[in-house]
């Protein structure tokens, strides 16, 4: 096993999203939840009659439903909650142009790099902070194919009926306690259509930024790939090294037509004191293709696992997933996949690593329906432990209800052995050197298909996490 | 005369490091600039351990003697500091690294050579792995592959002297090298070592092996046989020769009586 002084947890300065803005909200609820509360949230974005009934609808559910007693500990989740600012609202209005966006905000995301990566790879951006999007905009081109990206109060705004048909219908909001609060105080995130047959070249991104103390960040995003069409998404968050917790807890709604092709990427790289509690799901139609592609590096403890309802023959899902759990973090990741028709597909692999006092664990779900005759589905997870005070769980459920269904699972822990590492040094790497390329071996596989400078700051992480102050 | 000794080894004595086992027993080893050294001796005599010794192996603890390379304490040096200083040990049993081709490998390893503010140069890179591939009658596709992960275990020799060959050591450290090799694959293997020597007239080698074979291709200055953590034997290549007739039992009645 290495040595202390390498393993040493990385302290929280290595995290270089930790900074503070000084920015004043122009707006912010009083803390802790309430109807009242829903109803300013509702007010504030000037919403349509049914969506603050269903907003306050939700808002019972969360009351009935009991925290859940499986997963990380949400033992002081909440204590935090009471303390939470709901809703804080950044800036009057949301722009189209970064000039438009106050000078504060705007160098938090140069800070970030986001104007740039816009300017030289993607299709769209949409850049929320706390509570709103303060940003969003979508390249000539691709507007006039027909592609909508937006923010998801534009998208109630400017297309009622087309978000009012698909809106809660992947997630209802009695889907499960968070997304019961998401439905209630959902804030920011996006709306996106992509026309049958249009296939973006580049992808689309949304950062999330979440800069108040004690913030909830609820972004609710709904996305429609049309027959035929193809496109990728990303979504990147950070925010602010607190001494308080904070909490994120997004839902995220897709629906993929006939013969579509859609990926959505996240790389999660919250600060440590983030609660993370995410729910993700696509439902996938005819011969279609979608895939989750999910980076938890970063909060406190994230309890997330994408789903793909494959609800029509030939419909394919694929989950890939790395999970870094450093000190005191603790990844509850994996994903789900339900088989509703004949011909189905799937694929998870998940890929762990645990570090110090770290951990992380694998939970999903494969369940297979009567007559998703030929169903396919593999699932393989590997964890990888750093130290001795590491730590991992697997918890696969399968259901299979259909003799035909083939499902296979492989999982497998591996530790960082004194072999590999001497070999290493062998050649000439340090101990850190030695350690940071057996991990990024180990996530290879997923890492290849990240977005290179998504890739390229993975590596800059795995490289700060293994290096220590040896010597 | 120690002076010039490349590299020496004085009553070295070594123990597995968390447990009460002792292996070497007191050996004593001076290699000079451009010499072969061969050790035989029987599976279980501490060849091995010999060698991860001088490599700096955590596994195991020197309890007495001494280790010296060019001059300086080998056994006060890590394991990456001994590699960088000119010492390279082809392993007995290479170990895998998922996900990390060859040449990402070696890529890392020439750059953890460098200075923290330099750059290796990718193209330098390139051709000097090209150019070692070629040297070993090795497919270029072969760098791409992970690092011994579902290799043969030819290939996984072949791997370690290829990086023997892009990495230029001044001591090679070959643990039975030529087990498991064919013998098209042990000429290629035998010489390559040639090359690097002539290339590097002053590389030393020290070459653990069960079998006289590979000495008809690599000429050893002396053989040693080692048993039971002691050189009990030192003479030139005829007491390879005569191991190969008469076994190990004279060492192992004399070991008795
Ligand atoms: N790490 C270890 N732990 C326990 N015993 C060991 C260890 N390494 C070597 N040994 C023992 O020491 C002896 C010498 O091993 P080794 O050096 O591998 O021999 P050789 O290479 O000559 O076959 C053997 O009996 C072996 O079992
Ligand atoms: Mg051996």
């Amino acid at each position: 096993m290495p040595t202390n002084e390498v393993i040493q947890g990385l302290g929280l300065d290595d995290y270089k999203f930790g900074f503070v803005t000084d920015s004043e909200p122009v707006f912010r609820t009083r803390p802790g939840l309430d109807a009242e509360i829903v109803r300013q949230i509702s007010e504030r974005k000037d919403e349509p009659e049914w969506m603050l009934k269903r907003r306050l609808k939700a808002l019972r559910i969360y009351d009935a439903k009991p925290m859940p007693d499986w997963g990380g500990d949400l033992s002081e989740l909440q204590e935090t909650l009471d303390q939470t600012y709901f809703y804080v609202k950044p800036q009057e209005q949301m722009e189209r142009s970064w000039d438009d966006v106050p000078e504060n905000i705007k160098q938090t995301f140069e800070r970030l790099g986001i104007p740039e990566a816009e300017r030289k790879l993607l299709a769209g951006v949409g850049a929320q902070y706390d509570s709103e999007m303060v940003y969003h905009s979508l390249k000539e081109e691709w507007e006039s194919k027909g592609v909508i990206f937006d923010s998801i109060e534009d998208g109630l705004r400017n297309h009622p009926e087309l978000f009012r048909k698909h809106f809660g219908t992947v997630i209802p909001a009695a889907d499960n306690k968070f997304a019961a609060l998401n439905s209630a105080v959902w804030s920011g995130g996006s709306f996106v259509y992509i026309p049958p047959g249009v296939e973006l070249e580049t992808p689309l991104q949304a950062y999330f930024r979440v800069n108040q103390e004690r913030l909830g960040q609820f972004e609710r995003t709904l996305i429609i790939a049309d027959e035929g069409s193809r496109a990728h998404y990303i979504e990147g968050c950070t925010a602010p090294v607190y001494s308080t917790d904070s909490f994120h807890s997004g839902v995220i709604e897709i629906i993929v037509n006939r013969d579509a092709f859609f990926r959505y990427t996240t790389i999660q790289n919250w600060s440590n004191n983030m609660y993370n509690l995410v729910t993700q799901r696509a439902r996938v139609h005819r011969g279609a293709h979608m895939e989750w592609l999910d980076g938890n590096l970063g909060s406190k403890l994230t309890m997330k696992y994408p789903s793909c309802y494959l609800m029509e023959e030939g419909a394919h899902g694929e989950i890939m997933s790395i999970a870094y759990a450093g000190d005191g973090q603790h990844q509850d990741t994996g994903g789900k996949v339900i088989h509703v028709a004949p011909n189905t597909s799937s694929s998870i692999v998940s890929k762990s690593i645990s570090k110090g006092t770290g951990r992380s664990s694998y939970r999903g779900l494969c369940k297979v329906y009567d007559g998703a005759t030929n169903a396919k589905s593999n699932v393989e997870c590997d964890a990888l432990l750093i130290n001795e005070t590491s730590r991992t769980d697997t918890f696969p459920y399968i259901e299979i209800d259909e003799r035909s269904a083939s499902v296979g699972h492989e999982a497998t822990v591996s530790k960082v052995g004194d072999e590999q590492l001497f070999y290493l040094m062998s050649r000439g790497m340090d101990e850190a050197e030695a350690m940071a390329l057996i991990v990024r071996g180990f996530i290879e596989p997923i890492a290849k298909e990240l977005p290179l400078e998504y890739a390229v700051e993975l590596n800059r992480l795995i490289e700060l996490e293994m290096e220590g102050s040896v010597g | 005369m120690n002076d010039a000794a490349i590299l020496s080894v004085a009553g070295l004595r070594a123990k597995v490091a968390d447990e009460d086992l002792h292996i070497l027993k007191g050996v004593d080893l001076v290699i000079r600039p451009g010499e072969v050294h061969a050790i035989m001796g029987p599976n279980g005599s501490g060849k091995s351990t010999l060698a991860k010794v001088v490599a700096g192996h955590p596994a195991y603890e020197a309890t007495g003697g001494s280790v010296t390379f060019r001059g300086e304490d080998l056994l006060d040096m890590e394991p990456d500091e001994r590699s960088q200083a000119g010492v390279f040990m082809a392993f007995q049993y290479p170990v895998e690294i998922p996900g990390v081709s060859i040449a990402n490998f070696l890529r890392t390893s020439l750059q953890a050579r460098l200075e923290d503010d330099e750059e290796l140069d990718l193209f330098d890179f390139q051709e000097l792995l090209m150019e070692r591939m070629e040297l070993l009658d090795t497919d270029p596709s072969f760098a791409q592959r992970p690092v011994n992960d579902g290799f043969s275990g030819g290939e996984k020799k072949r791997n370690e002297i290829l990086q023997m060959a892009v990495l230029k050591p001044s001591l090679a450290l070959m643990d039975e090298t030529d087990s498991g090799l064919d013998i098209d694959a042990l000429k290629i293997v035998a010489q390559g070592v040639n090359t690097l020597r002539q290339e590097n007239p002053d590389m030393s080698v020290l070459l653990i092996t069960h079998y006289q074979r590979i000495l008809n291709y690599i000429i050893p200055d002396m053989v040693h046989v080692m048993f039971k953590g002691r050189i009990v034997e030192s003479g030139g290549p005829e007491v390879a020769m005569e191991l190969e007739a008469r076994g190990y039992e004279e060492y192992r009645k004399a070991h008795v009586a």
